[in-house]
């Protein structure tokens, strides 16, 4: 993992002085509330509908287990016992006291934890694969570069006030478990035809109001020119993208506008106007990045060890949990373990103080004590040893932490929603519960296999519906909550934006919907394929008629 | 928007301090209950109870602003929309939290 330089540490520890002083001279009433406002955002913290919320940041969804203890402690602390995991690797406290939130941000400062650049007009928290370092046929671990991204925005003062915020989003490998493709830039790292490994550079992404699958600008971009290609990017998007209009001010209305091929010439031009390798990254800065994601040292292992292949026969319940839960690791003898934070009836991505403290210790004692945050709301534990993983199942089931649901209908993504979102226009957690109680049968969730559901509580999209296979929008008819089906969406390497089926459907009906929806799949699907492929074969019509049959 | 609506209206706002939802009441306190706010019908009076809750944006309070009631048979007011409702309340999710809870628990909340 990176470990904080003094820079890095005197720059997190100056900037909690000072929010401790803004926050002195808001409570005194020196600051007004127009003149703190930016300030607190700053530093992640903004005003919800029920208290303040504090985002702080997990870059590229890495943690140690220390910082996750410290985590739990903050949410015992300074808040009510929880946290929210979001779908940018990062954690939301729901409700922090004005006042507390320096001593808070003080504890997270010892553990080189901060809240900065998760709100604002500026770079947000650079988010990886939370399989970075550990998945099979990765070209490179993208959190090098994610790392590298980190710094080179950290308070850059050209990027400071852009039009509106901007999000990357880096992954390593073909597959794309970071959803690249809806983010304002998405790196995907590959090969030229020499065998160098680069990037693929994909810009003006984005969900909202107005939903966009990101144009590839660039298919090679050699490594080293990574921060002179992104801040040409950004200064044509601090140039041109709309400061009129905060809902036309991404990058994706500039992208659209003016056309992929046509940004993608203004980018080259800025570049080449750049002087040279002024931001090329200089010899030895690469190489002293790398040196912190080196590869532990793993031992030489057997591949699927008999005492694993024995529990998965004998306890169904462990091979259901293998089967959804445990992805292949790269190295042989170890595994990836996905910890769900879906269990049935709970929060999607709420985690406890006790919870994350369980998950730090076992992180420790089984997976050399790191944590990665999925975008998906869930947790993963990277490098398991497979002989262990019998005993980490039953660790986690101890904790309630072994729901065998990952990647399946239950495994929602939700927004926080009308419960705690003062932009909500209807509530997300209990739809997702109620599909959870639904479906709670986890032999039927295995049989129908993959299926992504994501919850928005408004057109923001932050809970992105427009990636679901089944997307759910949450909007407000005439002071009643109701709720909008998309279909066929996808934030893979296949990515794709969801078709509206038809008409919306109310609280109380909406979990019939989607159910319907499902059982229009079972119909139709073919052997093996999953309910996208489904989807992506027949088209939404036979998923419409099914749903509006009795209209 | 809430305010551009007509009929009854009470101010609301967050506790500067700790962030807690709070509703000016007649004689000018920040209660925590929506049923202490004061609440008028007419446009001005309610603009005069929105510029009476300004008078405490600089140290008490952020963000007042007017949201529509109901106002029951004793007089007291009641949230119409289901977002005030929530924050009178707290997550429908979490009833062992927010003001609902204080509520079931007396005597747990600040007072002020």
């Amino acid at each position: 993992m990176y470990r904080y330089d003094e820079f890095d540490q005197a720059l997190v520890n100056d900037r909690v002085e000072q929010f401790r002083e803004q926050v002195n001279r808001r409570l005194s009433g020196e600051l007004t509330e127009d003149q703190f406002k930016p300030l607190r955002l700053m530093n992640g913290v903004y005003l919800q509908l029920h208290a303040y919320m504090l985002r702080v940041a997990i870059p590229y969804g890495t943690l140690s287990a220390n910082q996750l203890r410290t985590l739990a402690d903050v949410a015992r602390r300074y808040d009510k016992g929880y946290g929210h995991f979001t779908t940018r690797q990062n954690i939301q406290f729901n409700w922090p006291a004005l006042k507390d939130i320096p001593d808070l941000l003080s504890e997270l400062a010892q553990v080189e934890m901060h809240a900065i650049q998760t709100s604002g007009n500026c770079i947000r928290n650079v988010t990886a694969d939370q399989y970075a370092g550990v998945a099979a046929g990765e070209v490179e671990d993208p959190r090098v570069y994610a790392e590298i991204i980190r710094q080179w925005s950290t308070l850059h003062p050209e990027f400071s006030f852009l039009p509106r915020k901007f999000k990357v989003a880096v992954t390593g490998c073909r597959e794309d478990r970071a959803a690249v493709a809806v983010h304002d830039v998405g790196l995907r790292m590959t090969r030229d035809d020499a065998g160098e490994p680069g990037f693929e550079v994909l810009v003006g992404g984005g969900q909202g109001r107005t939903p966009v699958i990101a144009k590839t600008i660039r298919n090679f971009l050699p490594k080293r020119h990574l921060l002179s290609y992104l801040e040409a990017v950004l200064r044509v998007y601090n140039q041109l993208g709309r400061r009129d209009n905060a809902f036309k001010a991404r990058i994706k209305i500039l992208v659209n506008s003016v056309g992929a091929d046509e940004f993608a010439r203004m980018v080259e031009e800025e570049w080449q106007a750049m002087p040279d390798q002024e931001l090329d990254l200089p010899d030895g800065e690469l190489e002293r990045i790398q040196a912190y994601f080196a590869p532990p040292a793993y031992h030489d292992l057997p591949d699927d060890p008999p005492a694993y292949a024995a529990w998965r026969r004998h306890d169904p319940e462990f091979a259901r949990w293998v089967q959804a839960n445990v992805a292949a690791h790269k190295q042989p003898g170890y595994a990836i373990v996905n910890v769900s934070l879906k269990p049935h009836g709970g929060a999607p991505g709420d985690a406890t103080a006790e919870e994350m403290e369980a998950v730090a210790e076992l992180a420790d004692r089984f997976a050399l004590g790191e944590i990665r945050v999925t975008h998906e709301q869930n947790l993963t534990l990277p490098d398991v040893r497979q002989e262990d993983l019998y005993e980490l199942w039953q660790a986690l089931a101890h904790h309630g932490l072994a729901t065998a649901n990952v990647g399946l209908i239950s495994d929602i993504i939700a927004c926080p929603g009308l419960d705690y979102c003062s932009l909500a226009n209807a509530r997300s957690i209990p739809v997702a519960q109620r599909i959870q109680e639904r479906f709670a049968d986890l032999d039927r969730q295995h049989d129908i296999g993959e299926l992504k559901v994501k919850i928005s509580g408004c057109i923001n999209a932050c809970g992105h519906h427009h990636v679901g296979h089944i997307g759910i929008l949450g909007v407000d008819k005439k002071g009643q909550e109701f709720y909008q089906l998309t279909i066929g969406g996808s934030a893979d390497e296949t990515a794709s934006l969801g078709e509206i089926v038809g008409k919306g459907f109310a609280y109380d009906e909406v979990v019939d919907a989607v159910e319907t929806l499902v059982d229009a799949y079972l119909e139709h699907r073919a052997r093996g394929e999953a309910f996208l492929d489904t989807y992506r074969r027949v088209g939404a019509e036979p998923f419409r008629e099914k749903l509006y049959a009795a209209d | 928007m809430a305010s551009k609506a007509k009929g009854p209206k009470a101010v609301t706002a967050n506790r500067l301090s700790d962030g807690v939802v709070v509703y000016l009441t007649p004689d000018d306190r920040w209660a925590e209950t929506p049923d202490q706010a004061d609440w008028a019908e007419a446009p001005e009076d309610q603009e005069a109870l929105l510029t009476r809750a300004q008078a405490f944006a600089g140290t008490t309070v952020v963000a007042p602003y007017l949201f529509q009631v109901i106002p029951q048979a004793d007089g007291t007011p009641r949230p119409s929309h289901m977002k005030e409702v929530m924050r009178a309340n707290g997550p429908s999710v979490r009833p062992d939290l927010g003001k609902q809870a204080e509520l079931a628990h007396p005597g747990t909340g600040e007072e002020r």
